[in-house]
């Protein structure tokens, strides 16, 4: 069942990111619709990944509010006096708010739970694939181990929230196939599969909004039409947002509801995958302009 | 059977031996020409004079091109054909290999209880003191500051090259407090673990930012900086002279002298300063033990995952939520915290201490202890540390060498030769220490070993 609409879990608005005097991001505003699957496209360069790393907070932008919901709508009311408040977050009821850009990127996902994977795959190699995805629960655990005291000298009081977290890590580990191979290090998966574990992975820190960074990036075919169905099933199954940065069309065509483009820091088209796929701009960014266009622009810098 | 090589392969072979060995001797006879052939001598009259040594420099010659021969001739085409053999180990071998990883654990533990009463069998209650001090204290202390610094190097991944800084807070602040306030060993060995864990989260913060061979430098720093403070802060430390007098720890009040109120007078025994070492023996055992279990028991709780998470990659870290901060910190307090236990025992058992047991010297001693046994291994540890400083005792007992050598030849002068020569040996054999797998912490279905070439070293 797909809640209904305009309900958004993530506004961006005015984001912008430079870094000296590179303009990076400029001026972006885009918002992220609950249960939906919102994809970033846009050629190299454009500056998908670092609007990426301002929402999971790697980066502070240098201007612009992201603001990220959590349950009951009304508490969309208070976004502008919690901006002028200088908070971090507020709480009403069932419902939260969060500004990322004022919170350290740990807490982006702790509190605000916000996911993200990365587009060279960062797990932990020299861990067993189990072992990662007990890391990504590290905070509810945290909290059972009586932080690290009473779980040192009193094993039993953490034997329930431990079985907790082995439940959803073979629940993960079902879903993506690798229960086989639980064992195993995550440096000796395959790549498909180290890509899927990534997935699994941020989704055991119970993310609102799963940040994927080209999560299609070098897989075959098969492996891609996989990805699909773990993506849409996430979206179905888990009351978890996705917003995806991919060069691959047929996944972007395939399983986006919402399409954001962006070139060269610039948003040029935002709408549903048909309405982009049509946009003058969006052919022109990709594809370069008409042959005669080149043509005319080069006589008239003297080629 | 295989068919005879052509002779005139092998005659290549020899020759090439051959060739190899007059290079490696040309190579020995530069070398050593002025370092062994030639030697200045004062003579009666306060000159110079310079002596050759031509047979002695022949005799190294000979040595290094007559090696270098047998290695080419011999030790190569063997080493050849057991690295041929040696692809796939047989049932037998694997199943003794399975038994001595399930086996060594237990018959380690009870030897090492079993230590001082074994000692005092074959050694006599004289004789065992020695043994059980000098061998069995000192190694144990070491095992217990190679644990505590695994927690440090090994699992978070922070090369730590100041260690002896905490070392020297935990026995400082045993020696101090208890001359100051008269306080009980008992009382002052958590306090002093809870001050040197405070000075690791000190040291903490301003290197959090700070990886691999920054962080080692700043480490190194913090190291000396203490040193220097313990030298210099004379009214408090007494600089130089260090402090002596230091009480010793006593069992449940009764202290370990020949007085009436002593140990030995109280039990009825004939007095002898064995029980007192094997009192300490116990001690440092125990200490040892404790931070063992308490290193095990963290690994399997989220906060050794992180720690051991921080050194695979810390990016990944900080996007599931971990606390990357707080993580490094409480790395450092606990490394820091096992060092100061450490410390206010060495404080206890020597009754003196001064800075001069606190140089960098000890900081890379029980860093090469966990680099050769193996990062994060604690077998590995214990087994380096017995190697190292085992070594170091034993080789004060070689006296028939003097036999041989002359009187006035010392072996421990020789350590750091040994030393360095066993290092680069092991590095070449083992360039991930003796222990090069990592248990993972916790297991789905069936253990299995994860080699360490994909573990990380924390040097991100």
């Amino acid at each position: 069942m797909k809640p209904a609409r305009a309900d958004p879990v993530l506004k961006v608005e005015h984001l912008t990111m430079r870094f000296g005097g590179l303009v990076a991001i400029h001026d972006l505003s885009f918002t992220a619709m609950r249960g939906d699957i919102t994809a970033l496209i846009g050629p190299n360069g454009a500056g998908k990944t670092t609007v990426f790393n301002c929402i999971t907070g790697f980066y502070k932008p240098t201007e612009g509010r992201m603001a990220l919901h959590h349950g009951d709508r009304a508490v969309w009311d208070e976004l502008e006096p919690l901006t002028d408040r200088g908070d971090r977050s507020v709480r009403r009821g069932d419902g939260a708010l969060f500004l990322l850009e004022r919170l350290p990127d740990y807490l982006i996902t702790q509190q605000a739970k916000v996911a993200r994977t990365f587009q060279n795959i960062r797990l932990f190699p020299g861990m067993s694939v189990f072992e990662n995805l007990l890391v990504a629960q590290h905070n509810p655990l945290m909290i059972a181990s009586g932080f690290t005291f009473i779980g040192v000298f009193w094993p039993y009081a953490y034997g329930r929230a431990e079985k907790a977290a082995v439940e959803k890590a073979r629940m993960w580990l079902d879903k993506i196939g690798l229960i086989e191979r639980a064992d195993d290090p995550a440096g000796e998966l395959a790549y498909g599969a180290q890509r899927r574990l990534e997935i699994a992975r941020a989704m055991c820190t119970d993310p609102v909004l799963l940040c994927l960074d080209e999560p299609a990036a070098g897989l075959n075919p098969r492996e891609s039409t996989e990805l699909n169905e773990l993506l849409l099933s996430i979206r179905s199954e888990h009351a978890t947002s996705i917003l995806l940065i991919e060069h691959d069309m047929t996944v972007v065509m395939e399983i986006s509801d919402h399409v954001v483009v962006l070139d060269y820091g610039v948003k040029i088209s935002d709408g549903t995958p048909d309405e982009v796929r049509n946009d003058a701009s969006v052919i022109a960014a990709y594809l370069g302009v008409e042959d005669e266009e080149v043509e005319r622009a080069e006589a008239e810098v003297g080629l | 059977m295989a068919a005879e090589p052509p002779q005139s392969i092998l005659r290549a072979d020899v020759v090439r031996a051959v060739k190899d060995a007059a290079l490696a001797g040309l190579l020995a006879f530069f070398l050593f020409l002025p370092l062994i052939g030639f030697q200045t001598v004062q003579n009666m009259r306060n000159e110079l004079e310079l002596n050759t040594r031509w047979p002695l420099l022949f005799v190294f010659v000979a040595i290094v091109a007559g090696g270098r021969l047998a290695y080419a001739l011999v030790l190569a085409p063997w080493l050849a054909r057991r690295a041929a053999r040696a692809q796939k180990p047989s049932a037998a071998q694997a199943a003794f290999t399975a038994a001595f990883a399930r086996w060594f654990t237990p018959f380690a533990l009870g030897f090492v209880i079993v230590y001082p009463i074994l000692a005092i069998v074959l050694a006599g209650l004289g004789g065992a003191v020695k043994w059980i001090d000098n061998f069995g204290i000192q190694i144990l202390i070491y095992v217990m500051l190679g644990w505590g610094l695994n927690i440090v190097v090994g699992l978070a991944g922070l090369l730590d090259l100041g260690y002896v800084a905490f070392y020297a807070v935990g026995a400082y602040s045993y020696a101090l407090l208890a001359q100051a306030f008269g306080l009980s060993f008992w009382l002052l060995l958590p306090l002093a673990g809870i001050l040197a864990a405070f000075w690791g989260i000190l040291l903490g913060f301003p290197v959090l930012r700070l990886r691999g061979d920054y962080l080692a430098i700043v480490t190194l720093a913090f190291g000396e900086i203490i040193r220097l403070i313990l030298i210099n802060w004379v009214p408090v430390t007494n600089g130089y002279a260090g402090i002596s007098g230091i009480p010793r720890p006593t069992f449940f009040g009764i202290p370990f002298n020949a007085s009436d109120e002593g140990f030995a007078a109280t039990f009825g025994l004939e007095f002898s300063p064995v029980y007192r070492v094997i009192f300490l023996y116990y001690l440092i055992l125990a200490l040892a033990l404790l931070t063992a279990y308490v290193t095990m028991r963290l690994r399997r709780l989220p906060v050794g995952r992180a720690w051991e998470a921080l050194r695979e990659d810390e990016i990944a870290c900080r996007a599931l939520g971990i606390n990357t901060t707080n993580t490094k910190l409480t790395a450092f307090a606990m490394g820091g915290m096992f060092a100061g236990f450490a410390g206010s025992f060495f404080a206890a058992r020597q009754g003196f201490i001064s800075p001069e047991s606190f140089t960098f010297l000890e900081s890379a001693t029980i860093l090469s202890i966990v680099v050769l046994g193996g990062m994060g291994s604690q077998i590995g540890v214990a087994i380096a540390a017995i190697a190292m400083i085992g070594g170091t005792e034993i080789l004060r007992e070689l006296d028939f060498l003097k036999q041989v050598f002359g009187a006035d030849f010392d072996p421990t002068q020789y350590r750091m030769l040994l030393f360095g020569f066993a290092m680069v040996l092991i590095m070449i054999w083992k360039p991930r220490g003796l222990i090069a797998t990592r248990e993972p912490s916790a297991v789905f279905r069936r253990r299995r070993a994860i080699s360490v070439e994909l573990v990380k070293e924390g040097r991100a």
